[in-house]
């Protein structure tokens, strides 16, 4: 950007168009989103009230159903009746709890949150390091090692290492909770803020409470953070791999520099813009992984919240949940995409 | 082994590995051995390809290689441990031999992996060849659709398919398919868009042939390569999802041996009795674990720029 007035009005532009397309794909792809789980909701089941109602309703409710959702209309003004009670945050009713899908999943997402940050957490802190040594020492054991950890990772069924560790950790060895985020005698002690518990029971400043949901989310982080670390750990090699072969780090070597310090300081500080766009990536996986680690250890975040939906045939759920997993998956892709353009000098 | 099949070996190998091809089918079959002898240095890759070959081989011969009926139940040995009896992985909480349904499991999990990565890989290449090749309009709402689905989480989106469709092997492979395809149109667009312009497809158009054709014919054979690669490695995440859906209910229904299926009956049992839940995730893992060596070592074979990710 330069001093001189033209050349500013000249370089701003393509700045506002590219915002403007950015914005507009964002829009036309949470559309899209609705339109596909619309079409799910709608189209696709025989009978979409008895879909919506389910299979007990009495007729009254079944009529009460066909009318409320508007089926009596052409598929395009009922999409659109769709789209804005979605964009009022009214997802429907779910017939399994009796309240608005909306403010059942605000209930049940802060579980997944935490249990999916906790995950990512553990994936940074171990797979970043053993990606940058596994391609550090190329070719080596430690890298045979790191891409066999990961290997694992892609291959193993999450909910099996589930059970195992609930079996090995929990039932032999009692070294931690068992499923469910507290034990039933903490439940309600400490007042929902956040809706995290590690996070309320701080705030609190009740620390026995901390240690037991500590207790109890410490499998189920550590089984989700090794698909993160696996995932992580593979990228940041191929990443650093890329970087350590350029000419920059053998003139780096060449001045005679210490081989923490190219590692480290020169190659490792050009691969973190990329980074971060994995660690968004491997967050939004984690959401969905937790869908089945949440049934093993009956964690009542959104995955457990969809399923047990889906078993009693509660549509409204099914779909509520799906538009909102959707859709911070979009804005995690985003975020990561935006995040990428201010740090990366070179994109601007 | 005599001596006139021995130099027939070295004649077939001499031309396998000639220099100068002298027809196509000469080029294309020397082309497959390169290829070949060089997986076939991979270690690991042949693994996953002898565990894949041992498994289709189980599929085919379970009848014969079972030691019991699957089905049969037996309710005095109901939860039998490992080698009671006869039953060398225990019984289940029906009293059903366990690996008798580990070997008929194989069948499905074969059965949904082989339609998958029939129909989402066709979908993707049909969707991502007309992308690329007819371009404008056509290419952008292609795209924007394929980055629709691409943004939904793909086991919530097939969950949220089953609900709609019913519990069931059919509808799961339905779903998973329907979530799958995405990257193959991705894939498929790139090549696409490479080829369109290069000068043999300007001879074919000049000769005559019509879109239909100069797609089917001429694009889609360019772009098996990188696709089958791709396949290869989202073989393993299939098998999971599957696994996946089986565990909720949603696959296949009992009293059928699916895998997933299988440990979410153990589930309960598992702390008194971990066989039941146990051996069939060994076998999932197995399969994916196979499928993604193997996809590994194709992918450094036949697309060196990308190895080693």
């Amino acid at each position: 950007m330069e001093k001189t007035g033209g050349q500013l009005q000249l370089s701003i532009p393509p700045i506002a168009t590219k915002t403007i397309s950015t914005l507009f794909t964002i829009v036309i792809t949470m559309v899209g989103l609705l339109f596909i789980t619309f079409i799910i909701g709608r189209v696709m089941p025989v009978d979409p009230v008895l879909a919506i109602v389910g299979e007990r309703a009495s007729q009254a409710q079944y009529d009460e159903a066909y009318v409320s959702l508007g089926l009596d209309k052409p598929l395009l003004v009922q999409f659109l009746i769709y789209l804005n009670d979605v964009f009022h945050g009214n997802l429907g009713e779910s017939i399994r709890t009796g309240m608005p899908v909306f403010d059942d999943i605000k209930r049940f997402f802060p579980a997944t949150m935490e249990l999916a940050t906790i995950g990512t957490l553990i994936g940074i802190v171990v797979g970043i390091p053993l990606g940058v040594l596994a391609a550090v020492k190329r070719g080596t054991w430690i890298d045979q090692t790191a891409r066999f950890v990961a290997l694992i990772g892609y291959s193993i069924p999450v909910f099996w290492i589930g059970l195992v560790g609930l079996l090995i950790f929990y039932g032999i060895l009692g070294w931690v909770g068992g499923p469910g985020r507290l034990d039933i005698f903490y439940d309600d002690v400490v007042p929902t803020v956040t809706g995290m518990i590690l996070i309320d029971s701080l705030l609190a400043g009740d620390f026995e409470v901390f240690s037991n949901a500590f207790s109890h989310i410490v499998l189920p982080a550590c089984i989700l953070g090794y698909y993160s670390l696996a995932y992580i750990s593979r990228m940041t090699r191929s990443f650093m791999l890329e970087q350590l072969s350029s000419e920059y780090v053998t003139a780096a070597r060449v001045k005679g520099l210490s081989e923490a310090r190219v590692i480290w300081q020169h190659a490792f500080r050009n691969i973190g813009v990329q980074l971060i766009t994995v660690v968004a990536l491997s967050y939004a996986g984690l959401l969905e992984g937790s869908v089945l680690t949440e049934i093993i250890f009956s964690w009542p975040g959104i995955g457990s919240y969809i399923t047990t939906s889906l078993l009693s045939a509660d549509m409204a759920a099914v779909l509520g949940g799906t538009v909102i997993v959707g859709l911070v998956f979009v804005c995690l892709n985003v975020l990561s995409d935006v995040l990428y353009r201010l740090l990366d000098p070179r994109s601007k | 082994m005599s001596l006139v099949q021995q130099t027939e070996k070295q004649n077939m190998r001499a031309w396998l590995l000639a220099e100068v091809p002298t027809s196509r089918h000469h080029a294309r079959m020397a082309a497959w051995y390169q290829n070949w002898l060089a997986l076939k240095r991979n270690t690991l890759a042949m693994a996953g390809l002898g565990i894949l070959v041992a498994v289709i081989i189980i599929a085919i011969f379970a009848p014969i290689l079972a030691p019991h009926d699957p089905f049969t139940q037996d309710l005095a040995n109901r939860l039998k441990p490992l080698g009671f009896a006869d039953h060398l992985l225990g019984t289940d909480s029906l009293g059903r031999d366990i690996l008798s349904r580990l070997l008929y499991g194989s069948r499905i999990t074969l059965y949904i992996v082989t339609l998958v990565a029939i129909i989402a890989p066709i979908m993707g290449l049909i969707v991502g060849t007309i992308s690329g090749y007819v371009g404008g309009w056509v290419d952008v709402v292609l795209m924007r659709i394929t980055d629709i689905f691409l943004a939904f989480p793909k086991l919530v989106l097939a969950l949220a398919f089953v609900a709609a469709l019913g519990a069931g092997i059919e509808n799961a492979v339905l779903a998973i398919s329907l979530t799958a395809w995405p990257p193959y149109a991705r894939i498929a667009r790139a090549e696409t868009l490479t080829i369109r312009k290069s000068d043999f497809i300007q001879a074919i158009k000049l000769q005559g042939a019509g879109p239909i054709r100069i797609i089917t014919k001429h694009i889609w054979p360019l772009c098996i390569s990188s696709i089958v690669i791709r396949v290869t490695l989202d073989m393993a995440g299939v098998i999971l999802t599957a696994a996946g859906l089986g565990f909720l209910g949603l696959g296949a229904q009992p009293p059928s041996p699916e895998w997933g299926a299988m440990i979410s009956g153990g589930r309960k049992f598992i702390l008194d009795h971990w066989w039941v839940a146990t051996m069939p995730g060994i076998a999932i893992f197995m399969v994916s674990l196979a499928f993604n060596l193997l996809g590994d070592g194709l992918r450094d074979v036949l697309d060196p720029k990308e190895s080693g990710r």
